[in-house]
């Protein structure tokens, strides 16, 4: 392949930006006889991404002159790294003021404060998106942030020479305004404690969260005094075999939402062992359900558990590299996790001789750019590699042909953290607690009209109603309407269904899914068709587009929805069996879970919609 | 000039941490799975009969041997499946989805269903989707089977207003529906070159022509997917016009293309001008004269006048594919035929 680039060379910033990913370039002036010379291996690919957003970041947006100068650099064809970045939410392919405010007006944030919020912007700055280049800020409209347990919640960014991040959460129009005001100076978030996103901090029986509040998170001297790196000892010392054995003998289940055993994947990339020494550990942090955020809380809490659980895990399968794959819109978790895995390499938990053995392991942190698909496992691996993040056709499965096209384990943020435990107290007394089918505790995200939102831990076995409780029972007019568990690709349930058991079998058994443990009740007075709208709406904007069934279903859903809801005199009477239709062609043909999942949330709600209009006729007028 | 601040790593906080360019990949190439021994054969039901076919084969070689039609519009025998379209999907017992005819390999025992009411449904669908959102005028085969599985692609209501270019905003915005209307990618058809015309609100996003232009067959790379999910499309970098491109107008994008989106210059215009004529065509086949390759060519021939040049796909030099002197070259000859008699 002969690279094409066309265009003018790089302005100074263009530049450095890409050289700060990829190093200087060797030969001086870049000239395009150098762009020939300089033929870098086709494997620099993978560094796509991260020079995506060291350009986002610096330049505030993708320009030309960087994206080819970055071309020249990986040996990439233009067109293929312009899909790359046009792939991504957080990168703007066009010029656009250099402070963005992000808005969340997911489900959460919708029921606390949100269209106010938009209102205002709006108001100040024009329609979302419609500022001109040269304005100091622009307005997007975001999906759900994972600050839902704060809502509403909204995510700043400056790009330049000094770039900053910043989550605000709870928010508002003028603190937003006042954050954007100095684009020099990152803005000091008002301290958060602990304790708001965990409410069970200090207790006894906690056993994920059991370090939150307790240690400063950037210390590796506190995680070391409260127990840090004992289970990496004990792991050292069972050996590999014995490690996943405790694994499977745990039943531990994964908690990514496909729930499938952990063990069997930990075994399976071990015994690729002798066929494949080349093996890769991915964490997918990725975390973008609605109203999900309990990896977040882990990993901003308690970072080094996690560094601890992924290095257990990679030396059991003998995976010599870890990737860890944090949402681009987690800028708090990656700033935490890149210092403890700094900090683990300095202190010899990472890196070619760990606890001074023979023993070798490290990681690589990679940041999303705004694509919920990239939390489906095979998009993610696409995504690293530096392609668009479009799922793989499945078999084969990532054991078998994973990342970089090797054998691959991959486990959520919260499966891994379970395995510390598991190898301390041994995987027989893990599958004591809970139940059967479901052992171990569970972390479950409650948020929308609870009183006390946050991540709780409880074991397995609780049902519905006990987790409300927990919570400090139903918020808002304190009268429950219907509750949504597992998130945008879960169920809605009805009061009737509150003694269900918040187990993988209990949830299945009627239907429904734990997913990423969403647990978000709505009142008596929400319109549940502007929820129902919303998530339609998200299905929409974040299917990679790949497959018809879900590419244009999604789009067909969402317009049924509002035909349905509008009240438009044609049509309304077609719409819910063309629901139905598009749901089973999404369900049945579509490549991947995103697809699969796009109108069950949707489905659920409608089955159960005279039950909801009853109870919402109850208390307020329908307005 | 005004003096700009030394860059250090420090003035980055979140690039410093950036990952570093030593990350060990594997040296070779990806490993592919095994491709599966032809020798063996291997058993399996077909709407309830026994077929046999060679290990290795895929469920829609194996219908084919029973007589069955599979629709398929993303696959192509020249190219690697990219399984995106689903028209092609099949029931097999024991597995939750149905799965791609086209892709899937057969396996012993399996029992498949190809006209069961799912499968209907979900062709009937995709069909659907796909005649709603796309302009298939020129897509016989499209509608062919659009007729087959009775889908009525009136049902989503009329279509929105056209949003013009779909290339503005990041990924993941797009404007509330109106509850009236059905969206589709309807767009101003792009002719930048006197080769061949773009006009992507025909089309169905199968990829192909991506795969045909990239590491499958001209390796120029000059177009790609860009954007996501309904925004999703073909483009060149920043949408440059084709000139600006990597293009080399080889016309193996054309060449795959199955609804005439992409299409020769001169059968645009002859479309346009009510004079094309596909019936009264004859089709002849030669050997392309440029060079010593000796590519098949087929000359599409119209009132004594040759219309467009496609390759036999079967034809072992070429699969198909052919450089803008077998493609295009025909053109000059004609150019200068027209000169002659003007
Ligand atoms: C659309 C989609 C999004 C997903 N997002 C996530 C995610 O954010 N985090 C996650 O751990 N798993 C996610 N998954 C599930 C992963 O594909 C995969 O099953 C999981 O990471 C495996 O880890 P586990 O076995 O530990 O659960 C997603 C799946 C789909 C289909
Ligand atoms: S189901 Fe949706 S997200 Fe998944 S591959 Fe198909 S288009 Fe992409
Ligand atoms: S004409 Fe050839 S080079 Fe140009 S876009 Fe088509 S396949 Fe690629
Ligand atoms: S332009 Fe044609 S070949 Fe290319 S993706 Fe669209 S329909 Fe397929
Ligand atoms: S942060 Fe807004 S809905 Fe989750
Ligand atoms: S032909 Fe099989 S998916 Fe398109």
């Amino acid at each position: 392949m002969d690279l094409h680039i066309a265009g003018q060379p790089p302005e100074r910033d263009e530049r450095a930006a890409v050289d700060s990913v990829l190093g200087p370039l060797q030969f001086g002036k870049l000239e395009s006889h150098h762009l020939q010379q300089e033929r870098p291996a086709r494997s620099q690919r993978h560094l796509l991404l991260p020079v995506l957003h060291a350009i986002n970041c610096r330049i505030g947006w993708i320009s030309p002159g960087a994206l080819n100068y970055a071309c020249g650099r990986l040996n990439l064809p233009p067109a293929e790294a312009f899909g790359v970045a046009d792939f991504y939410g957080l990168f703007s392919m066009t010029p656009r003021p250099r402070v963005v405010i992000h808005v969340c007006d997911d489900i959460a944030c919708l029921m606390r404060g949100a269209p106010a919020i938009c209102e205002h912007l709006a108001g100040r700055l024009g329609p979302a998106g419609a500022a001109k280049p040269s304005a100091k800020l622009t307005w997007l409209r975001s999906p759900c942030l994972g600050l839902c347990d704060r809502a509403p919640a909204a995510l700043v960014s400056a790009a330049g020479r000094e770039p900053w991040e910043c989550a605000l959460a709870p928010t508002s129009a003028d603190a937003l305004l006042a954050a954007a005001e100095q684009p020099e100076r990152r803005p000091e978030p008002p301290p958060v404690a602990a304790s708001l996103s965990v409410p069970q901090q200090g207790q006894q029986e906690l056993r994920l969260l059991r370090r939150v509040g307790r240690l400063q998170p950037e210390s590796l001297e506190d995680y070391l005094a409260e127990g840090g790196y004992e289970a990496l000892r004990r792991a050292v010392d069972l050996g590999p075999e014995r490690v996943i054995r405790e694994v499977i003998d745990s039943r531990l289940v994964g908690r990514g939402g496909a729930a499938f055993p952990a063990g069997r994947k930990w075994e399976a990339v071990y015994r690729a062992r002798s066929t494949q020494p080349a093996r890769y550990l991915v964490c997918n942090a990725d975390e973008s359900e609605p109203g999900t955020f309990k990896d977040r809380v882990i990993m901003e809490e308690d970072p080094f558990l996690l560094i601890e659980s992924m290095t257990i895990a990679g030396l059991a399968t003998g995976c010599e590299q870890g990737f860890l794959y944090i949402r681009g819109e987690y800028p708090v978790a990656f700033e935490r996790l890149s210092h403890a895995v700094r900090q683990a390499r300095k202190h010899g938990f990472l890196g070619k001789q760990i606890l001074n053995l023979d023993l070798s392991f490290d990681i690589e942190i990679r940041r999303g750019a705004g694509a919920y698909i990239c939390g489906e496992e095979t998009a993610l691996f696409n995504s690293i590699e530096g392609y668009r993040g479009e799922p793989r056709n499945k078999p084969p499965f990532p054991t078998e042909v994973g990342l970089f096209g090797r054998p691959t384990l991959v486990n959520n943020v919260e499966t891994l953290v379970n395995v510390p435990g598991i190898v301390l107290w041994g995987g027989r007394s893990f599958a004591g607690i809970g139940t059967p089918g479901s052992t171990g505790t569970k972390l479950f995200c409650l948020s929308g009209h609870v009183a006390r939102p946050g991540v709780y831990e409880v074991p397995f076995g609780a049902s519905l109603a006990s987790l409300l409780d927990l919570a400090g029972g139903v918020a808002g007019t304190g009268r429950l309407q219907g509750v949504l568990v597992g998130g945008a690709a879960g169920t809605f349930l009805s009061p009737r269904e509150l003694d269900t058991p918040m187990t993988f079998e209990g949830t299945r058994a009627i239907g429904a899914a734990l997913g990423s443990a969403v647990v978000m009740p709505f009142d008596d007075s929400v319109d549940l068709s502007k929820i129902l709208l919303r998530i339609a709406a998200f299905f929409r904007d974040e299917s990679c587009g790949q497959c018809v069934p879900c590419r244009v279903g999604t789009v067909r859903q969402e317009e049924a929805l509002s035909r349905l809801f509008g009240g438009h005199a044609e049509g309304v009477g077609q719409a819910p069996l063309q629901l139905a239709e598009i749901g089973q062609v999404m369900s049945d043909a579509s490549i991947c879970g995103l697809g699969h999942t796009a109108s069950s949330a949707i489905q659920s709600a409608l089955a159960r919609w005279a039950e909801f209009s009853d109870l919402r006729q109850g208390s307020v007028p329908e307005d | 000039m005004e003096k700009k601040k030394p860059v250090t790593q420090e003035s980055f906080p979140f690039i410093a941490s950036a990952p570093s360019p030593t990350v060990p990949v594997p040296p070779g190439p990806i490993p592919a799975p095994p491709p599966a021994a032809s020798r063996n054969e291997v058993a399996l039901t077909i709407d309830g009969k026994t077929a046999r076919v060679p290990e290795g084969s895929t469920l829609l070689e194996a219908c084919k041997t029973q007589g069955i039609d599979t629709p398929t519009l993303c696959y192509l025998e020249n190219l690697n499946p990219v399984n995106v379209c689903r028209v092609c999907v099949v029931e097999l017992e024991g597995a939750r989805t149905l799965v791609p005819a086209c892709s899937r390999r057969v396996e012993n025992g399996m029992v498949v269903r190809t006209d069961s009411e799912r499968v209907r449904l979900s062709r009937r669908m995709v069909l659907e989707f796909l005649a709603s959102s796309v302009d298939v005028s020129t897509a016989p085969e499209l509608q062919s089977y659009l007729e087959r599985y009775g889908g009525q692609p009136e049902r989503y209501g009329p279509a929105a207003q056209a949003a013009g270019e779909p290339e503005a905003g990041p990924a993941g915005v797009h404007a509330a529906p109106d509850g009236l209307t059905a969206a589709t990618v309807a767009q101003p058809v792009k002719i930048d070159n006197d080769l061949y015309v773009r006009d992507y609100g025909k089309c169905i996003l199968c990829y192909k022509c991506v795969q045909a232009c990239g590491e499958e067959a001209q390796n120029t790379f000059a177009i790609a997917v860009a954007g996501r999910g309904f925004d999703s499309r073909i483009s060149t970098e920043f949408s440059v016009p084709l000139p600006d491109s990597a293009c080399v107008y080889c016309g193996n994008c054309i060449g795959v293309c199955p609804t005439g989106a992409l299409m020769f210059k001169s059968e645009y215009d002859m479309r346009e001008a009510g004079n094309w004529k596909e019936s009264e065509q004859q089709r002849t086949d030669t050997i392309c004269p440029y060079c010593g390759v000796g590519c098949t060519l087929t000359l599409h021939v119209q009132d004594n006048q040759i219309v467009k040049a496609t390759s036999p796909l079967d034809q072992e030099v070429t699969r198909g594919h052919l450089c803008i002197k077998g493609r295009f070259g025909w053109q000059f000859v004609r150019g200068k035929d027209k000169k002659k008699s003007s």
